[in-house]
């Protein structure tokens, strides 16, 4: 069964209040904490219900599922044991201050980089064992990685839709266009839009083969406030009328909270705090999501030092 | 392997040629260049030589299967160049396509275009310098086979090298041909070579097209086996290419290489 949109607006998010982090065992041992609270350990009887496409027992209604992700280089802990969910139809905000590991996992997801040990499923499919299946029903949409700018609107569009197997693809682009109101630039190069129209088209080819998964790193980055609303208000409305699951970083906090159904605070790769944007500030006595964010990204700070070299 | 994924792929390289003068005239100019030099080169040996060899078979005709072959290999590279240049790695291989399909549409992208520049050189050669490549009968297709499938080889192992070492390293490519052409015997019989270089010669499948087009062009006995010999070596090569490739591609995807392409290291 999927849930709708709406319903997973309505659900309530787990509570999880994270205690003080002052050190690395602690953070981790909160990390699985979490981890046991969405299998659905629960933290005691204040805890509020568990999302319900979090469960594993739900797995094959997940857009994402990533199991105790690790990415590991030389003498960096880039990704530590990571586990989270994207359901059907839910907005994902991953959430960290640079460097935290957020666009590591992303890669991941994508396979272009293999993580040291853990698993990630797109829907039921295994990345590892079922590559191009996977990613068939996965797309993404990133500042740095910008469409050919030697080809037009449209060529782009048609090359993409191609490589994704896109039936129709004719008409696809002909809504996409519509949709992104692209028409004027359809034989424009990509290489001479304005970054809003750059955008507009990398948003474009992300939906183009209406994906299950939607990852957005940052796609907002270089918008200004009205064509980053208008933006915003486009995927919200994709994500209702496709069902599909978005994985969304961004650092801006008001857009998260406008646009994320739950958040996901990662710091020096690991999942720091879970919840719905919305509350999760009042929950841990502090004014907005901003002053939040920066609390945890100070948190581990002080400890960074003594844990990676 | 799915047909659309390397439809994609082609398409792409037409888009960049079709919108681009600066690509259609390198696959017409140079074959034009290289063909009128060599062309009035031979005709001028022809007039003063009295050994009674015709140097435009023998020389011309060299010049045209290796410029043929220079032409296969950076085919697959310039395509694979293309996405280099404008780093597409992240949106190429984040989607369904698979590495076989990539290389496949490269390779077809290469064996397009090196056809129309073998259609060029040989619409200047026969008509204007009298090349014949009659005296070869069918043995020009396998010829023409052999170089082929070297050509894909090492296209497929520079790229390979160019994803591994990073975009700077294309300058090491293009010399390539030029860095074999000795070895090959394309204007001398490998005899002439000292051992070391004749046993390079041995492991090049170019070097059996030559030393037979010689053969066949002089009116020598020609043997059939060291022809299929080299097909075989062509085909290893080639396996041994992809093998690279896919190596080299398993540790951009493991080292984080392929998604911090630009950086050209990940130490």
């Amino acid at each position: 069964m999927r849930l709708s949109a709406r319903e997973c607006e309505c659900t309530p998010r787990p509570a999880w209040r994270q205690p003080e982090l002052k050190s690395h065992s602690d953070r981790r041992q909160g990390a699985e904490q979490l981890l046991s609270v969405r299998a659905g350990g629960g933290l005691g009887d204040n805890s509020l219900p568990v999302h319900t496409v979090q469960s594993r027992d739900r797995a094959p209604d997940l857009a994402l599922s990533v199991r105790d992700l690790c990415k590991t280089y030389t003498q960096v802990v880039a990704v530590d044991h990571v586990s989270f969910d994207v359901g059907h139809g839910e907005i994902v905000g991953l959430l960290g201050p640079n460097g935290a590991g957020k666009t590591t996992i992303i890669n991941t997801v994508l396979d272009v980089l293999r993580p040291t040990s853990g698993s990630i499923r797109i829907g039921h499919l295994d990345i590892r064992t079922q590559r191009s299946r996977a990613l068939a029903r996965t797309n993404f949409a990133a500042v740095y990685a910008s469409l050919p700018g030697n080809l037009t609107v449209v060529q782009n569009l048609r090359f993409f839709g191609l490589l994704y197997g896109v039936r129709a693809l004719g008409k696809r682009i002909e809504a996409l266009l519509r949709q992104f109101s692209l028409e004027r630039l359809r034989d424009t190069k990509c290489g001479v839009l304005s970054s809003g129209e750059l955008t507009r088209v990398a948003l474009a080819k992300s939906i183009v083969n209406h994906p299950e998964l939607l990852l957005l790193d940052e796609p907002t980055a270089s918008l200004d406030p009205a064509a980053a609303r208008e933006i915003r208000a486009g995927i919200r409305a994709q994500v209702r009328a496709s069902h599909s699951g978005v994985l969304w970083t961004s650092h801006n906090m008001y857009e998260v909270e406008e646009v994320c159904d739950r958040v996901l605070f990662l710091s020096h790769g690991q999942i720091l705090l879970e919840g719905d944007p919305r509350t999760l500030p009042r929950q841990h006595g502090v004014r907005n999501l901003e002053e939040l964010f920066i609390r945890l990204a100070r948190e581990p700070l002080a400890h960074r030092e003594g844990h990676h070299a | 392997m799915k047909l659309r994924p390397v439809a994609a792929i082609l398409l792409r390289q037409w888009y960049l040629i079709r919108g681009s003068p600066v690509r259609i005239l390198p696959m017409f100019v140079w074959a034009a260049i290289d063909i009128v030099l060599w062309g009035f080169i031979t005709r001028y040996l022809n007039s003063v030589s009295g050994a009674g060899i015709n140097f435009t078979t023998v020389l011309l005709g060299a010049v045209l299967m290796w410029d043929l072959f220079g032409r296969v290999m950076q085919g697959v590279t310039t395509a694979f160049l293309e996405d280099v240049w404008s780093r597409n790695f992240l949106n190429l291989f984040a989607s369904p396509l698979t590495l076989a399909e990539y290389v496949s549409g490269l390779v077809i992208t290469s064996l397009a275009s090196s056809v129309i520049g073998l259609t060029v050189m040989l619409a200047l050669a026969i008509p204007v310098f009298g090349l014949s490549f009659l005296a070869l009968g069918a043995h020009l297709l396998a010829f023409l086979a052999v170089l082929f499938g070297f050509g894909v080889a090492l296209g497929v192992l520079a790229s390979a090298m160019v994803l591994r070492f990073g975009p700077a390293s294309e300058w090491l490519v293009w010399p390539i041909p030029a860095l074999l052409s000795p070895f090959c015997g394309v204007f001398y019989p490998l005899s002439v070579l000292p051992a070391w270089m004749r046993a390079v010669a041995y492991a090049l499948p170019p070097s059996y097209v030559f030393e037979g087009m010689r053969q066949l062009v002089l009116g020598g006995p020609f043997a059939t086996g060291p022809l299929v010999w080299a097909a075989a070596l062509a085909v290893a090569h080639i396996l041994l290419a992809s093998y690279c490739f896919v190596a080299v591609f398993r540790y951009a995807v493991r080292s984080g290489l392929l998604a911090r392409y630009s950086a050209e290291t990940v130490s």
